[in-house]
């Protein structure tokens, strides 16, 4: 049965983008406000997911070429090297650097290698995430 | 806080609460699943909405803090809720949930692509 889902697809590409910039900001948010890498990594898997119930998963592929498993892989990694890191500055294990940079156009920003770490958990929640979400879902 | 902006965040919750209350009394004691439906997604959006507004307005005039999150949820409701209402309802249509008994009119079951589909199922 063909059906006709314009006003789901239509929506779904408007409320997508919202979802998006909601879960970055949650993801930066989340040193001073609550929010961080796993809720913003579960927002931005639910934006995926959103897109994957409008339109097939073929489609999704095309507009969203990762491998879901490197994506974890690659944030396991992320995880580990911000750990690693410290060891190269005589530090303990997962020992984290913060430092306050001026930034011409931003101000007074607060970098810190905990936000690095974040993005690692980010990367490995998307990727977990969408890895059982599509294997469930391809029954092929 | 002054006494017009406490006004407005009064009328707008109380408002918001009532228009949820209604909804909830719509899906209690209407007959089918399309006017409870209906109830439900335009009442309670409507509901949502307010509760959200003044709490916002609430916020701005106590602390003096601009919470853009809260106008990025009543704008993301109102996107997201009346699609939501469309989504169950036609889903009920399609899988052959029956109008009310005192239904007069069905224009959908007239619709070409409706009419395959319910040859197809019955």
């Amino acid at each position: 049965m063909k059906t006709n889902d314009v006003i789901l697809q239509t929506a779904t590409k408007i409320v997508l983008f919202v979802i998006v910039l909601f879960s970055v900001y949650i993801f930066f948010a989340g040193h001073y406000t609550p929010g961080g890498g796993f809720v913003g990594g579960l927002l931005t898997a639910g934006a995926i997911i959103l897109l994957l119930l409008a339109f097939d998963m073929k489609t999704v592929a095309k507009i969203l070429p990762f491998n879901y498993m490197n994506m974890t892989a690659l944030g396991l990694l992320i995880a580990i090297g911000t750990g690693a890191g410290a060891l190269l500055f005589n530090k303990p294990f997962l020992t984290h650097a913060f430092t306050y940079a001026h930034v011409p156009v931003l101000g007074k920003l607060s970098l810190h290698t905990a936000a690095i770490f974040d993005l690692g958990v980010f990367l490995v929640v998307v990727g977990v995430t969408m890895t059982i979400i599509q294997t469930i879902g391809e029954d092929e | 806080m002054n006494g017009i902006a406490d006004f407005f965040i009064i009328v707008f919750i109380l408002l918001g609460a009532f228009l949820s209350l209604v909804a909830a009394y719509g899906v209690i004691r209407l007959p089918d699943v399309y006017t409870r439906n209906h109830a439900a997604s335009k009442a309670a959006t409507l509901g949502v909405m307010s509760v959200l507004l003044g709490s916002l307005i609430f916020f701005y005039v106590k602390d003096g803090y601009f919470n853009s999150r809260v106008l990025l949820g009543i704008v993301f409701i109102f996107m997201t809720s009346p699609v939501a209402g469309h989504l169950i309802s036609r889903a009920a249509y399609n899988s052959g949930v029956k109008l009310w008994g005192q239904s007069v009119q069905d224009d959908l079951k007239s619709a070409p692509h409706m009419k395959k589909t319910a040859s197809k199922d019955h």
